[in-house]
């Protein structure tokens, strides 16, 4: 063959570029209030000049050779770039898919001989369909480690531990208690105690929506280990229907201090601290 | 005579499969109109199951129901597994019993919770529990 795919690619590369560039410019997915279009065309360009590298006779019908690394690694980058940016797969998807566009265009302008030009079209059809795949499958990991960052975040930020008094700390907890996050909150509280010299510590459980047996017994375990640190533990914002419910199952509470709200909670722990809260009647005359 | 109004399929294989799964069931719960304590318990009840499954099966597939006899209506939670079965089903119903250092009070516990309960279990093969809980029970 005279003039080679690869060596079309090649030689062609400036033209290709252009052509691809003018299909995403002309597109409905160009999200030019996401990434600039100067900042697009240096990655569009980054990425066809890896695929004229890389690219040879031999390897354009094995995607999976290493010569394609660089490309896939190029490839990678985008996509977890977008992904974070905030592209939709869709707009991702189409951006690779555009390149394939590009690139049988110009070898429709090229190759005029027509089963060649069909050879040639299927072999490029299944390059960039790999390289399509190898788009989600870094999209979707890409948006996977935003999730995973979410969670971690969660977590850091859904146990507070907060000093209401001199040596009373309060916990609210939201959300489920599974075992990790009963691990966190158990060393947030005693460090906590330790740290503030507390020696009460209330666990609200308002925002908890069941108290299963697993839950509770994370519960009952967080006191006891409070207990060997010297401080007592009050559980605080037990709903009426989670009373019945922690009653039918037969969990056993009745060794633990518990109240229907943190009001009522942090009353008894004045109490307990023998402290009072007292109206002061202010002299009318004095005023 | 039970009718089933709705069913919806759920596959149980991870941790973080859990609280989408409570949200399912508290969903039908919401929609045939079930009060809070009722709600609270098939959720609890659900959650005691479910986290078995999770625990000693490695997870399963639970259908969820809304069934309905005569003029009561409810839902039905059935769940599947492909674990190890349980040896002796009277022994696993008592209080405090359990080979896996919880309270023991998951599988009682939640009969208790619920109105309708049962259980089935082959050695090997798998086990199927079904609950029921209608919407003034």
């Amino acid at each position: 063959m005279a003039n080679s795919l690869t060596q079309l690619i090649q030689s062609n590369k400036a033209r290709l570029l252009d052509l691809w560039i003018q299909k995403q410019l002309t597109s409905d997915s160009l999200r030019d209030d996401l990434m600039s279009n100067d900042e697009l065309r240096a990655q569009s360009e980054e990425l066809v000049n890896a695929l004229a590298r890389s690219l040879t006779e031999e390897n354009i019908d094995q995607v999976d050779s290493i010569q394609f690394d660089e490309v896939f690694e190029i490839l990678s980058g985008i996509s977890v770039y977008r992904a974070q940016q905030g592209f939709s797969p869709r707009e991702t998807g189409l951006y690779i898919f555009s390149l394939k566009d590009a690139i049988l265009d110009l070898i429709r302008q090229e190759i005029t001989d027509p089963a060649r030009l069909f050879e040639e079209s299927v072999r490029i059809n299944r390059l960039l369909d790999s390289l399509g795949v190898v788009t989600f499958e870094t999209f979707i990991k890409g948006r996977e480690e935003v999730i995973l960052r979410q969670t971690e975040e969660i977590s850091d930020i859904s146990t507070p531990v907060i000093q209401i008094w001199e040596g009373i700390l309060a916990l609210p907890i939201i959300g489920t208690l599974d075992s990790s996050r009963t691990q966190v909150v158990m060393e947030n509280l005693l460090q906590r105690i330790v740290d503030t010299g507390s020696n009460i510590a209330i666990l609200d459980i308002s925002g908890v929506p069941a108290v299963d047996s697993l839950v509770a017994q994370h519960l009952i375990k967080t006191v006891s280990a409070t207990r060997l640190m010297g401080a007592e533990c009050i559980i605080s914002g037990i709903r009426p229907e989670i009373a019945q419910t922690v009653v039918h199952l037969g969990i056993d509470l009745s060794n633990i201090i518990t109240k229907a709200s943190l009001a009522s909670a942090l009353k008894h722990a004045f109490a307990m601290s023998r402290m009072a809260v007292k109206r002061i009647d202010v002299d009318k005359k004095a005023l | 005579m039970v009718i089933t109004l709705s069913k919806d399929r759920m596959s149980i294989s991870r941790e973080q499969d859990l609280v989408p799964f409570r949200n399912r069931v508290k969903e039908a719960a919401v929609k045939i109109g079930m009060g809070i304590v009722n709600q609270t318990k098939l959720i609890t009840a659900a959650s005691e199951l479910v986290r078995n499954m999770f625990r000693y099966a490695g997870g399963g597939e639970v259908l969820i129901e809304v069934v309905s006899k005569g003029r009561e209506s409810g839902v039905r939670l059935t769940f599947t597994d492909k674990g190890p079965g349980i040896a002796d089903l009277s022994l696993a119903m008592q209080d405090g019993y359990s080979t896996g250092k919880s309270l023991g009070l998951g599988l009682p516990g939640a009969k208790r919770l619920v109105n309708e309960f049962d259980l089935k279990s082959t050695v090997g093969q798998g086990t199927t529990v079904t609950i029921l809980k209608w919407k003034n029970g």
